[in-house]
């Protein structure tokens, strides 16, 4: 029964559920997954975004790197958080901590959240552009495996910033778009209200994009993910995030290295006039 | 053999500023074309006469053909078309085109884009927004990508992403540099995240580009925005950028919903950039063939 009224959701039913107050967040999934997480802060350039966290966290008895775009509940908390928007340090962090993981062999799990990068002046001076691009060539280069999972909006090149990883994975009602249903409408047919009609074509839904070869898995929301009840999910989640730590530890560094470069390298649909 | 290069080099002016390259116009052969005239392969077919969009005077075609396609009163850079600035560029009949015929699909069956792609490459005479392959530069081989900006706004989906992944991937495997003319409004949206996915995907071919030794320098023209920004366009070992171009991540109006404020003089300019330390150096079109010869050679050394 349940299941049926799931299936049945709209894109734009998605996107809501997606954006709604009591979805867990980054912080949440950390708490339940993992058996402790130390947080390490700042970018050793600038500062330290709040619109991100990470550190070392532990599960089944080893270590990781765990990284997340950490949206807000309250107002005064989306301030602080700045709406899981990320600013240039926020990336150069993330990159930080990765590189650190690479080094010392952990492996790293991401989680995005995000509605985009931060647009704003300050940004654009400390090169937004050139901070998410920088994270696109060295995670690249990252010999550890690398997990992302998007737990409620994957908004453009600012979520891709931490996605370029071994598997993408995404919670049933989560999204991961180019751009907004709201800005896609707003661009291609001049009228933002058209969004919901947007997020019906534009492929954004975890079943769509797991279809489409551009995530590996989709984790199934029996009931939309609520923070208030999300043992079960977690649960779900720990198992399956030890189970592609298992797979990977059979794999040598560079057979890690040519696994992500494929995952990126088929994404064309190569045509010819 | 390094010192017939250096030798007419100019002293060092007083203060900081170096705003041309010192070095001599010499070196290797050049046996490319000396002015900007003539070099467009497609005449100019509308008319003698031009307004400028930033000074506003009357031009002629021929003056501003014969400027580099800069405007002859103000220097406002005009946008060109790939083989315009192809031609501008490398050495007389060296370039050889790769993966013409590449497209994309229509990935989102989004209503009304194969009809807009067939119209492009109607009024472009191209087929997809940037041209690749192969040329020489002051006698130096270099793999070479021009955007273009009348194609959907030189923006990137998955045919723009995958010739630029080939041409990199090509480049790595026959020891080559790369040159890319930037030159997009950003991730081509009707494509939606395929074309977000592009961004990854050439980002990782520079990587091994890059792991191979290998010089990469992309010249950022006017406009360089969004996923180009956020991608292929800041990860060069030199980044050049030409006079006023409008380079940034996101977009103007976007920036001034959010901060609700007007937003400072030059932002966004390629001379903006350069101040905040993201362009090593702003060069005008007549120089563009001398400074990439020159970081060619410079950097053909191991
Ligand atoms: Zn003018």
């Amino acid at each position: 029964m349940e299941q049926k009224m799931e299936q049945n959701r709209t894109a734009w039913d998605r996107v809501q559920t997606a954006r709604e107050e009591k979805r867990p967040h980054a912080s949440d999934y950390i708490a339940k997954i993992f058996d402790g997480f130390m947080e390490l802060r700042g970018d050793r350039l600038f500062g330290d975004d709040r619109a991100v966290i990470g550190g070392i966290a532990g599960i089944g008895k080893r270590y990781v790197t765990v990284i997340g775009q950490q949206k807000g509940r309250s107002a005064k908390e989306n301030r602080h958080r700045n709406f899981g928007m990320m600013k240039p340090e926020g990336y150069r962090k993330a990159l930080r901590l990765m590189k650190q993981a690479d080094k010392f062999g952990r492996p790293v799990i991401l989680f995005i959240d995000t509605p985009g990068a931060f647009c704003g002046v300050d940004a654009e001076e400390r090169g937004q552009g050139e901070a998410i691009a920088r994270n696109l060539f060295e995670m690249a280069g990252l010999r550890v495996p690398v997990l992302a999972i998007v737990i409620g909006e994957g908004g453009s090149g600012g979520a891709l910033a931490l996605g370029v990883a071994n598997e993408v994975w995404m919670l049933e009602n989560s999204i991961y778009s180019v751009l907004s249903p709201e800005g896609f409408a707003a661009i291609l047919w001049k009228d933002g209200k058209r969004a919901a009609e947007a997020a019906e074509v534009m492929k954004i839904t975890a079943d769509e994009l797991c279809e489409a070869g551009i995530v590996e898995k989709v984790i199934p929301e029996p009931e939309a993910a609520d923070r208030e009840h999300m043992d079960e999910l977690a649960g779900y989640m720990k198992q399956e995030i030890l189970s592609f730590l298992g797979r990977y530890d059979r794999m040598t560094s560079e057979e890690i290295l040519n696994q992500r470069y494929e995952r990126f390298r088929r994404m064309a649909v190569p045509g010819s006039v | 053999m390094l010192r017939g290069k250096f030798k007419k080099t100019e002293t060092i002016p007083a203060g900081e500023d170096f705003p041309e390259s010192t070095f001599p116009a010499g070196g290797m052969p050049d046996t490319g074309r000396e002015t900007g005239k003539n070099r467009s392969r497609k005449e100019v077919p509308d008319g003698l006469f031009r307004k400028c969009d930033a000074c506003r005077k009357i031009l002629y075609e021929e003056d501003i053909r014969e400027n580099w396609y800069c405007c002859p009163e103000c220097g406002k850079n005009f946008r060109i078309d790939p083989w315009t600035r192809i031609h501008m560029l490398t050495d007389k009949d060296s370039f050889e085109e790769w993966d013409p015929d590449l497209t994309g699909d229509d990935p989102l069956s989004f209503p009304g884009y194969e009809e807009k792609l067939r119209d492009m490459r109607g009024k472009t005479g191209l087929t997809e927004a940037v041209v690749t392959g192969q040329a020489l530069i002051r006698g130096s081989r270099t793999a070479l990508g021009v955007m273009s900006p009348d194609f959907i706004m030189g923006s990137m989906g998955t045919a723009v992403g995958e010739k630029i992944t080939r041409m990199v991937e090509r480049a790595t495997a026959e020891r080559l540099p790369v040159i890319l003319f930037c030159c997009s409004g950003g991730a081509r949206m009707q494509e939606g995240i395929f074309s977000l996915m592009q961004m990854a995907k050439t980002s990782q071919a520079l990587k091994r580009h890059d792991e191979a030794g290998l010089l990469y320098v992309p010249v950022l023209t006017d406009p360089t925005t969004g996923g180009v920004t956020a991608s292929f366009a800041m990860l060069g070992d030199v980044i050049l950028a030409e006079p006023g171009a409008l380079i940034g991540f996101a977009g103007a109006r976007v920036i001034r919903q959010t901060i609700g404020q007007k937003l400072p003089e030059g932002f966004q300019s390629a001379e903006f950039l350069q101040k905040h330390g993201f362009v090593d150096r702003i060069v005008r079109r007549e120089q563009m063939r001398t400074t990439l010869g020159v970081l060619l050679q410079s950097c053909a050394c191991r």
